[in-house]
């Protein structure tokens, strides 16, 4: 049987690399990929925490399922909604580094 | 070690090099793009092998298709620029940056352990019949709820990436 306890450190693990990829990237494009690395290890440790308590076989629990399915929908709506503001900052600085976007900064 | 618990492993293993594979892609957006696409495949195994299939298929179907077909549109339209290591102040900053979050993750992984035996799943578990009853039944409102968020998303996403007319 898979050892929880390695899937959890998995689930840690893809964590940090996501925290890295945000703090250290200067690629809009690579940050948002790393906040994606983010919300699947968020995803991996709430299907291993219902793996965990997986119900009866007759009334299956599946309430982390039902949450990851969720975070891949609003996931997909993030990157949507990034990618387009991405584009518009490409257009107006032609340049994705985050640095250029300092307008609002006083 | 049984050979399901032997794929896992070889899994977590692609995970993580295709994580550093994202991240450390400094040259080239597309390559770190298609590291990206390995570490959503081999989650999707991970969760097939945890037992929630259905997870799985929306893993590929969503991630492994959609998400990352996003960002190679983003990264074509935009011509894939390279980024140069950053001048010296910043370099430090960067440098200690990645201490902090290896730390911050070391201590998840030291907090996190010490968890019981996964115990054996049903046949329902994860299969679409049952996780489709509980999406339309007990989550019918969240259901609804992220229906709104995903139109809202479109609208805004095209509002965003449209061209000024003038």
């Amino acid at each position: 049987m898979i050892p929880l306890d390695h899937v959890i450190g998995l689930s840690a693990v893809l964590f940090g690399f996501g925290v890295i990829g945000v703090l250290v990237r200067r690629n809009l494009i690579v940050m948002l990929m790393s906040v994606e690395l983010m919300l699947n290890a968020a995803n991996l440790a709430f299907v291993a925490f219902n793996r965990l308590w997986p119900g009866t076989d007759a009334s299956p629990i599946l309430d982390g399922q039902v949450f990851v399915l969720l975070v891949i929908t609003i996931a997909a709506a993030e990157v949507a909604v990034g990618l387009g503001i991405l584009l518009a900052l490409f257009r107006n600085r032609d340049s994705v580094d985050p640095e250029e976007a300092s307008l609002l900064k006083w | 070690m049984s050979f399901s618990t032997l794929l896992f492993y070889i899994f977590a293993l692609l995970v993580v090099a295709g994580a550093v594979g994202t991240i450390a892609n400094i040259r080239n957006t597309v390559a770190a793009a298609m590291s990206l696409v390995l570490t959503m495949v081999s989650l999707a195994g991970i969760y097939v092998l945890l037992g929630a299939h259905m997870i799985a298929v929306f893993q590929i179907m969503v991630y492994g298709g959609a998400v990352v077909v996003l960002f190679l549109f983003a990264v074509m339209l935009h011509g894939g620029e390279h980024e140069d290591l950053p001048p010296g102040r910043m370099r430090l900053v960067k440098a200690a940056s990645v201490l902090v979050a290896i730390c911050v993750m070391a201590g998840l992984v030291r907090a996190l352990v010490g968890f019981p035996e996964l115990p054996a799943a049903g046949a329902g578990f994860g299969r679409a019949r049952e996780v489709g009853i509980a999406l339309y039944t007990d989550y019918v409102l969240l259901v609804e709820m992220v229906s709104q968020v995903l139109l809202a998303a479109i609208v805004g996403a095209l509002v965003l990436a449209k061209r000024k007319i003038d």
